[in-house]
């Protein structure tokens, strides 16, 4: 990982460093092809029974002698959007970043028990994190726009790590994946300004521009609108909602009303274990376990 | 900027609308049903009922989930309590038109009826003001909002009016007592629909101003 922490910030916290983390590849792969122009897997529209993006059985992470998360099982369906929700240090971060291996870069972290994606074993023998975080991509709660690069190379730079440099393939993808964060707009007469010259909600927009131009299945995101204005949490909001028909989004937030407008189900963690798993509307309007009733009332603590 | 759950308060007020259709119709079919003597209507009153009933749990339950999942705040929180009230109010008159219709049917089978007193006027004034408390709800009229409270004073004096007269029939005539007894009941249910018709125009006046006219000098009933 060399090579990705030359190019990070160095004032940023291992928390906020860039989604691109999860796509960089140590060395670039010159025989790739072009990844496919629309999201690799199948909209939400395919009928049949709901796709399992990943699938967690009795999973624990330890940092050192901590224990993070308690043997906690869940299913996350594909080309929805989940919340988990919780107090501060209930492990909802930690389980968000068990699902692209982002929590292994905490030294001495280690886990039992499994996760599967989108039926392949997540930790199994011969899988290459960095492979698995091209698949899984990852949004920060501070925007993270490389700051020496432009708005257009932060978009195209995971590409380019892993050598892709057919120009008229490039320009077509920044165009979309500028589209689809909502953002092509507002920025298209200007993509050669540096990327910290937006403002903070249009620079959270390049960074998802900057995870999805990478056509990752999954969208990972932690606190993505905790540093943004109410117009700015409005647009990612909507963003959320506009690609969860393409993607399967995992969000962590603080924000209950957040977790009720953007999510389909929702997770309620408390000190490392999963307390209630289960459709949103249910969570916040009948929730089934008194410790979710305290937490999403407000009568917690 | 108009969010994706926007479009569920367009549903909600679509709901409210359709329902308001639906009990207008029950009323004027159980007016039709009585004057005119037609038993079949009646239990088309009766079959519509069900309907109204649904979009009253229908609405109630869009009006929980917005509540819970969107934290409506302003307009939208006003619009949501008005429609969980004005739902309440348009099912309490649908069940005042099917009262209406079933009495209608006993009288049909009894014999005709030679004087309504008042009635035929009190169903036209009642089918009115539900109609109008709905257009200002559809066209958000707040002036044609103001105008149901002072109107349904009217069709209140009707109704005392037929008391009086009704029970000075059964006085002078016992034989008369049991269709006079049903009219007296179907006088005071179309008295009651054009409460509910003046309930819902008073939630349109909170709409759309934000003012709570309940209770007030403007539209109290009482004394007059």
């Amino acid at each position: 990982m060399n090579q990705v922490i030359s190019i990070t910030p160095s004032t940023m916290s291992d928390r906020d460093k860039p989604a691109v983390d999860a796509v960089a590849a140590p060395t670039p792969v010159p025989t790739m092809k072009p990844m496919a122009v629309v999201p690799p897997s199948a909209p939400a529209t395919t009928a049949g029974p709901p796709q399992i993006a990943f699938d967690i059985q009795d999973l624990s992470i330890f940092y050192g002698a901590h224990q993070a998360i308690k043997n906690v099982s869940l299913q996350i369906t594909a080309h929805s959007v989940t919340a988990i929700i919780g107090p501060s240090g209930c492990g909802k971060s930690t389980l968000l970043r068990s699902l692209n291996r982002m929590h292994e870069l905490t030294p001495g972290a280690r886990h039992t028990g499994s996760i599967r994606i989108l039926g392949d074993d997540l930790y199994g023998p011969g899988i290459d994190p960095t492979v698995v975080r091209r698949r899984v991509g990852m949004i920060f709660q501070k925007s993270n726009p490389f700051p020496t690069l432009t708005i257009a190379e932060n978009v195209l730079v995971g590409l380019r790590l892993n050598g892709v440099r057919d120009k008229v393939f490039l320009n077509r993808r920044l165009e979309e994946s500028l589209r689809m964060a909502a953002l092509w707009d507002e920025v298209k007469d200007h993509l050669h300004r540096p990327g910290t010259s937006l403002s903070g909600g249009q620079q959270q927009r390049l960074c998802i521009a900057r995870a999805i131009a990478n056509r990752p299945e999954i969208l990972l995101m932690d606190e993505p609108c905790s540093a943004l204005d109410p117009i700015a949490t409005g647009k990612v909001e909507e963003l959320i909602h506009e690609l969860s028909r393409d993607y399967t989004i995992v969000i962590v937030t603080h924000n209950m009303q957040q977790a009720a407008r953007v999510s389909n189900k929702t997770a309620f963690m408390y000190m490392g274990k999963l307390v209630e798993y289960g459709e949103t509307e249910q969570i916040f309007m009948n929730p089934k376990d008194p410790q979710t009733e305290a937490y999403v009332s407000g009568r917690f603590g | 900027m108009k969010r994706y759950f926007h479009h569920e308060l367009e549903d909600l007020r679509k709901h409210l609308i359709l329902m308001g259709e639906r009990t207008i119709d029950s009323v004027r079919l159980a007016a039709q049903a009585l004057l005119s003597e037609d038993v079949a209507t009646a239990g088309q009153v009766i079959a519509l009922d069900d309907e109204i009933d649904r979009l009253e749990i229908l609405i109630d339950a869009e009006c929980i989930r917005y509540i819970t999942l969107r934290g409506p705040v302003a307009s939208d929180v006003r619009l949501i309590t008005v429609a969980m009230k004005a739902s309440h109010e348009l099912e309490r008159a649908g069940d005042e038109a099917t009262s209406i219709a079933k009495r209608a049917r006993k009288l049909a089978e009894k014999g005709k009826i030679d004087d309504f007193n008042h009635i035929p006027r009190m169903a036209d004034l009642a089918l009115e003001l539900l109609r109008d408390a709905m257009d200002s709800f559809i066209t958000e009229n707040v002036d044609k909002a103001h105008t149901v409270p002072r109107r349904d004073k009217e069709v209140d004096d009707l109704n005392r009016e037929n008391y009086v007269q009704l029970t000075d029939k059964i006085s002078l005539n016992p034989e008369v007592s049991h269709a006079a007894i049903e009219l007296i009941f179907i006088s005071k249910s179309l008295e009651r629909v054009a409460d509910h018709a003046t309930n819902i125009a008073e939630e349109v006046i909170f709409l759309l101003k934000g003012e709570d006219v309940r209770h007030t000098a403007e539209v109290k009933r009482s004394g007059m």
